[in-house]
């Protein structure tokens, strides 16, 4: 069962990889973190913080822009160009399809994350900082970016199962957005003299995803260590928001007949 | 008696159409059908007349208003069932980035067959349909009619003992449908059921042990090509000459089709006696008399004409 | 679809608000835990409001409202915490009112907050004054602000002439109310006093809708009346030594000489005492008494 799960995921990873969009993806980003060297010896002292600060951030902004573009084609591309027919047709339970086109696309994130990762190790070294303890906390902030990286996809692999990849795009970047700024949007509530506002906006905050928590950048920046029970906590979230949009999605691909 | 390779109950289809999407169209009206081990059945019928949706429906690619199937006994809703049958799609898509061998390995993969098993499979069956020199090539710089090959052979690399084709000799040129034909015939030689689909009537007339005609959705018929044909006789033709010397009546001649010294005339089963008293009298020679066999075309014909009538005159709301 | 895979389906589909309820209670657990730890997500990165400005992509009062949230859910997170230092309240303040000019509120909160001193207020007057210029240039329409910069030059750095000349150019707007030309005239007159800023004080507790504001409005009244009656306290004090010829050692004293009818307490309910330097004060444990705020008075 999990066999013919690891068959889908592996192909979907290879597909991932010969697709060329990737690499400009993963080259791009490593340009900026390359740029990050000379922004950082623009700003006297706080190098490190840049590198640190303009790295995490290519390598959250490119891996995000890599799960939404690919992730809302995993399964409306199959249909579209109808590989899926023939596919289907084998001994594979739809769901077995959805979590392997998903787990091979969070393959390809983790590979691309950890070569981003490894060019932003390479910028640190060349600016001449030695690897201090502290920088546990930039690895730290990677992981829980790479917990973002699951809940996106997870979320634009949803919408895959039965919209069109551009309404997918717009609603999967709606969530991230909303569920960026969620903290905000519970304080504009909580500002406002409407008891109906307040406790809608109450409620969308515990409701959408809170992409805040994986959030650690500033941390790492500061070097910084982010608490233990933050992280399980996060991951137990994250695990937990992830299981469910997955469900809901082999749910939806389940009954859909294949026109 | 063990259970037939295909039981087909009943099977129903409605698609939601019009614009608030409350009408249903119904493109699949209560098929019953069942297909013996062994057989080859052709599924004839004119485009629209819901032949894919049959074979979406037993994929399960598409759910089944009402009604179902089974495949040996299995049904259909039942995922390891799909360890029986091999599809092969109408005008099929394959990963593009993929060369042929890679397609056929993937697919082996979900079969349980180890790596060395799968490897002497994939070569099998791409020479057995002519790939073996285009096996390393990506998938998207193949033709129509090897991408059909591909089909064919990732239909029946796991030897399911029934298989689907959906239309499977479109798009290719004579030499591809006679290669085509030669594999139904081999796999029906193996002892493989086999269920296609086809609007080519001449293919089926050649291939099938039996034939169902689905038109509008409907069941038309079933049976052995020339037992469909048999049941439309209506008229019968007389082929006649004039004695030498006579030459025959104006009226004879005016109803008869000159063919090179001969006469033919087509006349309605009642009227055949009436007829040959009339020839006799003018002294014509009765060269032949036999039924008139309609091909499978004309009853194809026949039965859209008649079904066009029938949608016409009656707008189906079915809830 | 068959009538078992439908039951199926819909029993899944119950499953689902379980989820949400999980993730709930784990959202809820990440904050505690992120508050108590006070984990750093503050570094204002882009502290160029211009350059937010351009990157916001035309959606400045957007994120000049979440700018003006964070300001102010940072002030209040912070307050009252001992040793609290409200370093990113002026950049907070400053991208805000570079990306909405006419965000007034922000320059009423940043008037005060920013001067504020202690661990009350950043305690930068100078970037007070640079903001609240900064919104009567761009809402010349807006009186209040002007009496802002007044109160700012008057109340912090007690510099009167330019005090009364804010008050002054301010009232030239027809929409201001008398009482600011006449503070233009008091301030002109008698430079700083309890009066003046009783004046000051009350109509900003009056004008404000900012809870916050208000509260620190009320309380810097209260130090005001308490200053008064120090004052007359002081006075009875004197008395009492042309009476008696020595200083009174406690208002007791003074109570039982029959120069007060009782002890008086300040406007929190906390009674005067006589500090050694022979002059009244506040009770060092009433609440007023920590008061940062200074009077041009004393």
């Amino acid at each position: 069962m999990s066999a013919i799960t690891g068959v889908v995921a592996i192909n979907t990873f290879r597909e991932a990889v010969r697709d060329r969009v990737l690499y400009n993806l993963v080259f791009f980003a490593l340009l900026l973190i390359g740029a990050a060297i000379l922004v950082g010896q623009i700003s006297i002292g706080i190098d490190r913080l840049v590198i640190v600060n303009l790295g995490l951030s290519a390598i959250s902004v490119f891996g995000l822009v890599m799960a939404v573009f690919i992730g809302v084609g995993l399964v409306c591309k199959e249909i579209e160009k109808r590989t899926l027919y023939s596919l289907l047709s084998k001994p594979i339970r739809r769901w077995e399809f959805v979590i392997g086109k998903y787990a091979g696309l969070l393959l390809t994130l983790l590979l691309n994350t950890v070569f981003m990762s490894f060019g932003l190790a390479v910028a640190l070294f060349y600016v001449g900082r030695p690897f201090v303890r502290s920088d546990v906390s930039i690895l730290v902030a990677i992981y829980l970016i790479l917990l973002e990286f699951a809940l996106v996809t997870a979320l634009a692999l949803f919408f895959s199962c039965f919209s069109s990849p551009m309404l997918s795009i717009l609603f999967t970047l709606s969530i991230y957005i909303t569920g960026t700024f969620a903290a905000d949007i519970r304080e504009f509530g909580d500002f406002s003299r409407n008891p109906a506002l307040k406790a809608i906006t109450r409620a969308l905050y515990y409701v959408i995803p809170n992409f805040h928590n994986f959030n650690a950048i500033a941390s790492a920046g500061h070097g910084q260590s982010i608490p233990f029970s933050l992280v399980w906590q996060d991951t137990l979230y994250a695990v937990l928001y992830v299981v469910l949009v997955l469900f809901a999605s082999s749910i939806t691909f389940s009954v859909r007949d294949l026109k | 008696m063990s259970n037939p390779a295909i039981e087909i109950l009943g099977l129903t289809k409605d698609y939601p159409s019009g614009f608030w999407r409350r009408k249903m169209r119904r493109s699949l009206d209560s098929l019953t059908l069942q297909v013996e081990e062994g057989e080859v059945l052709g599924f004839l019928g004119p485009n629209g007349a819901g032949k894919t949706t049959t074979m979406k429906l037993l994929m399960g690619l598409i759910f089944p208003t009402a009604g179902n199937a089974r495949i040996r006994g299995r049904s259909i809703e039942d995922i390891s069932t799909h360890k029986l049958i091999g599809y092969l799609p109408e005008q099929p898509y394959f990963y593009d980035y993929l060369t042929a061998r890679e397609l056929l390995n993937y697919y082996a993969r979900f079969f349980g067959y180890d790596a060395d098993a799968r490897e002497k499979r994939v070569s099998h069956f791409l020479e057995m349909v002519g790939l073996s020199t285009s096996a390393d090539v990506q998938l998207r710089k193949f033709s129509k009619g090897m991408l059909q090959r591909v089909g064919i052979a990732q239909a029946i690399l796991h030897d399911p003992p029934v298989v689907f084709l959906d239309e499977p000799m479109s798009g290719l040129d004579p030499v591809g449908r006679r290669e085509v034909r030669d594999i139904i015939l081999q796999l029906k030689q193996d002892g493989h059921t086999v269920f296609f689909s086809t609007h080519i009537l001449s293919d089926a007339e050649m291939l099938c042990d039996r034939v169902a005609v689905l038109v509008g959705g409907k069941l038309q018929g079933v049976g052995a090509p020339s037992e469909i044909v048999s049941v439309q006789i209506h008229s019968m033709e007389i082929f006649f000459e004039g004695r030498e010397g006579h030459s025959l009546p104006r009226a004879v001649i005016e109803q008869a089709t000159h063919l090179g010294g001969r006469y033919r005339v087509e006349v309605a089963e009642s009227e055949l006696y009436p007829a040959l008293e009339q020839l006799r009298s003018c002294d014509a020679r009765i060269l032949s008399i036999s039924p008139v066999r309609p091909t499978l075309e004309d009853y194809f014909l026949h039965l859209v004409e008649r079904q066009k009538v029938q949608n016409h005159a009656v707008e189906v709301e079915v809830r | 679809m068959t009538s078992s895979a439908r039951t199926r389906i819909r029993r899944q589909l119950l499953c689902l608000p379980l989820f949400f309820i999980a993730i709930g209670v784990m959202q809820a657990h990440i904050d505690a835990n992120a508050a108590s730890v006070n984990v750093v997500g503050e570094d204002l990165l882009l502290r160029s409001g211009l350059l937010i400005q351009k990157l916001s992509l035309g959606y400045n009062s957007l994120l000049a409202d979440i700018y003006w949230t964070r300001a102010v859910q940072y002030y209040g997170s912070r307050v009252g915490a001992p040793g609290a230092k409200f370093d990113l309240l002026w950049p907070l303040l400053d991208v805000t009112t570079t990306l909405d000019p006419s965000l007034i509120p922000a320059y009423r909160f940043g008037a005060i907050f920013l001067s504020e001193p202690g661990n009350v207020g950043a305690g930068r007057t100078d970037l007070a004054i640079q903001l609240v210029k900064r919104g009567i240039g761009a809402n010349p329409d807006e009186w209040r602000l002007g009496t802002e910069l007044g109160f700012l030059y008057y109340w912090r750095m007690k510099d009167y002439p330019n005090a009364a000349a804010a008050y002054l150019a301010t009232s030239k707007n027809p929409k201001a109310p008398p009482w600011v030309k006449l503070m233009a005239a008091r301030i002109e007159d008698k430079g700083g006093s309890i009066e003046n800023s009783r004046i000051i004080w009350r109509e900003l507790y009056e004008s404000t809708k900012d809870p916050v504001i208000k509260n620190d409005a009320a309380r810097q009244l209260q130090i005001l009346t308490a200053q008064d009656d120090e004052m007359h306290l002081d006075e009875l004090v004197d008395e009492y030594r042309q009476r008696f010829g020595h200083w009174p050692m406690s208002l007791e004293q003074i109570r039982a000489a029959g120069l007060l009818p009782g002890i008086p307490v300040d406007p929190v309910g906390v009674p005067y005492v006589l500090g050694p330097d022979g002059k009244s004060r506040l009770n060092p444990a009433s609440p007023l008494a920590n008061n940062p705020g200074s009077n041009p008075a004393h």
